[in-house]
């Protein structure tokens, strides 16, 4: 993923996968007719607005007492019959699962799709200590069995079309003969899986929500492969951000409504399991809970970009955007993509191994508009671009950053801007696309194709007619 | 373990040392209720249900005995669900199946907690008539008997109703499993019960 020194960086692998014109048009077809399924499930919630503001306000409110919420679910956990383990960063969250599988001698684990666990490198440090985990999410099972990378939060294999996931398939179970027909397709990760679920031991989960009052984790899913985890194996270890709380049971009305109507844009997901602890007789005898820092107490710190921690993983915002649905996820270099992916990458792994990631945006807005919780994505990149550029020093693009953010809040300012704009363009305009400039616009428009700015502005061509 | 406990909660405390005093308030302005009741209520369970390809049937006392006729095969059932709800050829599960037992039989019949008409879900919380996790999870299809009278009409009554279920597991289910993982084409069934029949049970009231 994003590494020491950033060695792609977005520009580099935008332009790589623009170019790649299979994945854009999966990409362009994904995000479309999730877009859709989610505007239709959200206009029939009368009170949305009113679930969103619910739901900035919980989140805002939990992380402003983080310490004592952490404290109370720490304990409700363990009165539960639950094991409670904190982990300052990926290496020691990763230490903590390898012990637990040591000390019962397992040399195979089950996975349920976990970003969390993806960020902190999970397999590889299994992998090392000689435990064998298994994807068991579809996609995630593509991703292994190819040796790829997730390109969605959501649909991680929604770069690969139906031909290649056959090929890959006969190739990797040993099958004979095999049709691309999804159902197909689906039908033999379920045989090969099944067997998994009934002899794997130990399972290792991510966590949808902490809540702090019942000690209760929630995890949501589709396929079912979260409740074969959850229910099957005798060891159970859910890695989970320490920003994943919810104060009590009853704020699960609010993201239950949220959530699903989001993210699938289903009215409600196939499956939600919700477990306290350890249930004699029902599901795993032994539960740990790792909680996990791994910079986020960072992301707290900076006042503006904590509401970053506010993120459910919706999806909603990667579908929407403009940038991503023309570069996919590839381009982000890392588990997190799309707009959520430019702000919480570089503040999760740091600025100097993602600074080009703020800059993968065109300021539109609509991430913030669909966000569930509120997350003003557009703040938080022009906040991290300012950081971006204090850290490497006065350029160009500060000024210009300065100078666009006085202009979008003044309407005059910007008038005159795009007329002096117009006028300065002309030598590189051509077909109405700029496409080559100088300074500052020369670096914007490397792998942008920035549209000319119009011969008459949409404000002059009003006032003519009128 | 516990240096790592105290330098996260140290670094969360001087994260927030800057911040104004007091709470946050959270704002509760969204419908704690929906305006759903009777022939309504039920319809829009069936209906939202149905949308996710579950099999709805509506019975009274009468036509559960034959809807449950009908079922062939070998079920599996918890140790208390009612004698009036049992498949022609069952097993009861008193915990002693293992789960390559639960793999084999054709199915399960169980009850629910409650179900959720806006979102078409049933919810199962380990109580009586439901049996533990793993019964509804193995067989390749769930027989869930909705008694009219457990239909509540939105997530927030849903959510108000289980609080005394917990700390028992709970599990939301809305229609049989699901993938759009390949090039996002909906498959029904993937490692849950690839069928889901919804038999809901009583006279709708008007
Ligand atoms: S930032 Fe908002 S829209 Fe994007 S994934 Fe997170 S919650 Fe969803």
């Amino acid at each position: 993923m994003a590494s020491a020194a950033e060695r792609h960086t977005f520009p580099e692998l935008a332009k790589r996968a623009v170019a790649d014109t299979q994945l854009r048009r999966n990409i362009g077809n994904a995000t479309q007719t999730i877009r859709a399924k989610r505007a239709a499930v959200v206009a029939e919630v009368p009170d949305w607005e009113d679930l969103r503001e619910a739901g900035r306000s919980l989140k805002e409110h939990t992380l402003r007492s983080l310490d004592r919420y952490l404290v109370q679910l720490e304990e409700a956990v363990t009165k539960a019959g639950g094991q409670v383990h904190w982990a300052r960063d990926g290496a020691e969250a990763s230490r903590i699962v390898i012990e637990i599988a040591e000390r019962h001698s397992v040399k195979e684990v089950i996975k349920v799709k976990s970003i969390t666990t993806e960020e902190i490198k999970l397999n590889e440090a299994l992998e090392a200590a000689g435990i064998r985990p298994f994807e068991t999410d579809l996609a995630e099972l593509i991703i292994q069995l190819g040796d790829d990378v997730s390109s969605h939060i959501l649909v991680p294999a929604i770069h690969r079309n139906r031909a290649e996931i056959r090929e890959l398939f006969m190739r990797k179970l040993g099958l004979t003969e095999l049709s691309d027909r999804p159902s197909d397709l689906t039908a033999a990760a379920r045989t090969y899986l099944r067997e998994k679920f009934l002899t794997v031991p130990m399972a290792v989960s991510g966590a949808n929500f902490g809540i702090c009052d019942t000690g209760t984790i929630c995890v949501v899913e589709s396929e079912g492969n979260g409740r074969m985890c959850l229910t099957l194996p005798q060891v159970l270890v859910s890695v989970m951000g320490v920003e994943k709380l919810v104060p009590t049971w009853e704020d699960m009305e609010v993201f239950l409504q949220l959530l699903p109507r989001s993210s699938t844009g289903e009215r409600m997901n196939p499956y939600n399991s919700f477990w306290t602890g350890v249930m004699p007789g029902d599901g795993p005898q032994e539960f740990h809970l790792v909680l996990l820092d791994n910079r986020r107490t960072d992301v707290l710190a900076d006042r503006t970009g904590r509401q970053t921690l506010n993120c459910i993983r919706c999806s909603a915002c990667l579908n929407i955007c403009p940038v991503y649905s023309r570069t996919g996820g590839h381009a982000y270099h890392s588990e997190y993509q799309g707009p959520i992916g430019a702000i919480l990458t570089p503040q999760l792994h740091g600025m100097e191994s993602a600074a080009s990631l703020p800059y993968a945006s065109s300021l539109c807005g609509a991430c913030y508009e669909v966000c569930p919780v509120k997350i003003n994505i557009p703040e938080v990149l022009v906040h991290l671009r300012t950081r971006a550029v204090a850290q490497s020093g006065f350029t160009l693009e500060k000024l210009a950053m300065g100078a666009a953010i006085r202009m979008f809040d003044n309407p005059r300012l910007l008038e005159t801007a795009q007329k002096i704009a117009r006028v300065a363009q002309r030598p590189f305009a051509s077909d109405g696309y700029i496409t080559g400039g100088i300074g500052p616009v020369r670096q914007w428009t490397k792998a942008r194709d920035l549209p000319a700015v119009p011969s008459q502005s949409f404000r002059d061509w009003w006032r003519t007619r009128r | 373990m516990s240096a790592a406990r105290e330098e996260v909660l140290g670094r969360i405390r001087q994260a927030l040392s800057r911040d104004p005093a007091g709470e946050i308030d959270i704002a509760r302005s969204y419908r704690r209720t929906a305006a759903l009741h009777g022939a309504e209520l039920v319809d829009r369970f069936a209906e939202r249900a149905e949308a996710y390809k579950a099999t709805v049937l509506r019975v009274d006392a009468a036509g559960l005995a034959d809807a449950l006729e009908r079922l062939r095969g070998r079920f599996v059932v918890p140790d208390d669900l009612p004698e009036e709800w049992l498949p022609p050829e069952f097993i009861r599960d008193h915990r002693q199946l293992g789960h390559r037992d639960l793999d084999a039989v054709d199915g399960v019949v169980t009850g629910c907690a409650l179900a959720i008409a806006e979102t078409g879900t049933i919810v199962l919380d380990a109580g009586v008539g439901q049996g533990r996790r793993a019964i509804t999870l193995l067989p390749d299809f769930h027989v869930c008997i909705v008694p009219v009278e457990r239909i509540v009409a939105s997530v927030p009554e849903a959510v108000a109703a289980l609080r005394t279920s917990l700390p028992r597991p709970l599990t939301f289910m809305s229609g049989p499993s699901a993938t759009s993982d390949i090039e996002l084409n909906r498959v029904e069934g993937v490692h849950g019960p690839r069928r889901l029949e919804i038999i809901i049970l009583g006279e709708t009231p008007d």
